[in-house]
């Protein structure tokens, strides 16, 4: 798995730190052109692109609207559908959703939409934590290629043009130095 | 990692893992299911030819919170009463689709035998007076949660070291930890010189004490051992009530020797009157049930990783 990561080469860069900070607050605004006020609303970052985007998007809301709606952070290793095939050793990121989600609208929130297979983990580890009154995805680019019938409710980067060997990555400045969305490719 | 066999056997990064995996585990139990589905469709099955509660009941709850199925054995229902061999009942129970075994066995080495004649996993849940590695893991794991280190602390275990396999697995899981292992008991049950120099990984890091006391003082883990009854009573000891006046743990005792935020632990099934004292129930700082809930989330860490990243061949 390691030697997949160092061979990935960069292509281009689709969004500097500039157009980033531009595509979260849009994805912020749409979610909040659906939920003014963010009632009852609550925020669950997919492990572990996930995790900086849902901190980012609270952050987000802090300064617009002085609320900062429950968050958490679900890893869906063990739901995933190809975790034999993963790694010899598996590793585990924190679930920790310190809130009931009973009753309440839960937002998923992810990096990239690719196949939709994580977005299925996804809604069968949170229903297993309870009954959400309503579950909806929110993710900062859309790169097609769903082998499952799954769409976000908020994208804010639609990557249309992609060659089979491509994929898209984003970068955090927390985790990664800088913030940044690049188009990569297997070689 | 094909197998889990003993702590003799693995790395201190092996184990830094699995401990890692089980803490992040640990969570599934708290959860309103307790339940995932990562091990759908394996089954893992107890061969169990000793008596054992807890062990055997915490390998099937994390078999299960994994979604795995599970077939319980124990020899007094089974063929072995009509002469079957160990190797005759494994070689069914793999063509009866069995993913792991786990095994408890009265002869030590038996889980290494099946292990090298059996071409799925096989976890050693107690072998004889040779090792009971997730104990020892658990033991780790507790210490872990309630000390925030596992290096630089000194272990004591009092009890019969030489015939017991929960000693034998910490001793060598405590120093492998970067920890100092001291055992204490009467001297019969304590290991000979040779056997000393096997488990003294590091010259200072295991020390045999005859004084209780001194073994005692200033210990920041105190596990006490069961005197175990089924197998040589008191043959070795001169009677159970002696054994308590001189070994038996008291809240006294314990609050006059453990260290600042010192815990005490047992493996269990405990003998209440003989190890430890009855009050010892009610002493703030024992974690034997913290222990036992660690025990299903490690045989969970367990489970996963000789079961991960393998492909059944039946299901390709």
């Amino acid at each position: 798995m390691d030697k997949e990561i160092l061979s990935q080469k960069k292509k281009k860069v689709i969004a500097g730190p500039k157009k980033f900070a531009k595509l979260v607050t849009n994805l912020g605004e749409a979610i909040l052109k659906a939920h003014p006020g963010l009632k009852n609303v609550a925020f669950i970052g997919i492990q572990t692109g996930g995790t900086p985007l849902t901190q980012r998007l609270c952050k987000f809301f802090k300064d617009k609207l002085g609320v900062v709606p429950p968050t958490g952070f679900l890893d869906i290793t063990l739901y995933r559908d190809d975790w034999t095939s993963i790694s010899s050793q598996p590793h585990l990121k924190k679930t920790d959703i310190s809130f009931p989600i009973d009753d309440k609208v839960i937002i998923l929130v992810d990096d990239v939409i690719y196949t939709g297979r994580t977005t299925r983990a996804a809604l069968d580890a949170l229903i297993d934590l309870g009954r959400p009154k309503k579950i909806e995805l929110a993710v900062l680019v859309d790169r097609g290629g769903r082998e499952l019938p799954i769409e976000p409710n908020y994208v804010s980067l639609r990557v249309k043009k992609i060659e089979p060997d491509e994929y898209v990555s984003v970068y955090f400045q927390e985790i990664s130095g800088k913030d940044q969305i690049c188009l990569e490719k297997y070689c | 990692m094909k197998d889990l066999l003993d702590i003799a056997s693995l790395e201190k990064k092996q184990i830094e893992h699995l401990l890692s995996l089980a803490e992040d585990l640990k969570e599934i139990l708290y959860r309103p299911i307790p339940k995932v589905p990562t091990l759908r469709g394996k089954l893992v099955v107890n061969l169990f030819y000793e008596a054992s509660t807890r062990t055997r009941f915490s390998f099937e709850r994390a078999a299960k919170v994994l979604s795995a199925d599970t077939l319980n054995f124990s020899t007094g229902a089974s063929s072995v009463k009509k002469g079957e061999t160990l190797l005759d009942t494994i070689k069914n129970l793999r063509a009866l689709g069995a993913n792991l075994f786990v095994i408890r066995h009265p002869l030590a080495g038996a889980p290494h035998f099946i292990a090298r004649s059996c071409d799925v996993p096989v976890v050693n849940a107690g072998d004889g007076t040779h090792e009971h590695p997730t104990q020892a893991l658990l033991d780790l794991l507790t210490v872990k949660e309630k000390l925030g280190t596992l290096s630089g602390l000194k272990v004591v275990i009092v009890g019969d070291i030489k015939h017991s396999r929960v000693a034998h697995s910490d001793i060598l899981a405590f120093q492998k930890m970067g920890s100092k292992v001291v055992v204490t008991g009467p001297a019969p049950l304590l290991p000979e010189p040779s056997e000393v120099s096997y488990f003294a990984l590091e010259k200072g890091r295991f020390k045999v004490e005859v004084s209780p006391e001194k073994a005692l003082s200033r210990a920041d883990v105190v596990i006490a051992l069961r005197i175990q009854k089924e197998r040589h009573g008191t043959a070795l000891i001169p009677s159970y009530q002696e054994y308590h006046q001189f070994f038996g743990l008291t809240t006294e005792l314990l609050l006059k020797h453990l260290s600042e935020g010192g815990i005490l632990m047992h493996p269990g099934p405990i003998n209440w009157g003989i190890e430890l004292a009855p009050e010892i129930e009610k002493f703030p700082r024992q974690v034997i049930l913290d222990q036992v809930e660690n025990g299903v989330a490690i045989r969970m860490a367990v489970l996963l990783t000789l079961l991960a990243g393998k492909k059944d061949e039946n299901t390709n």
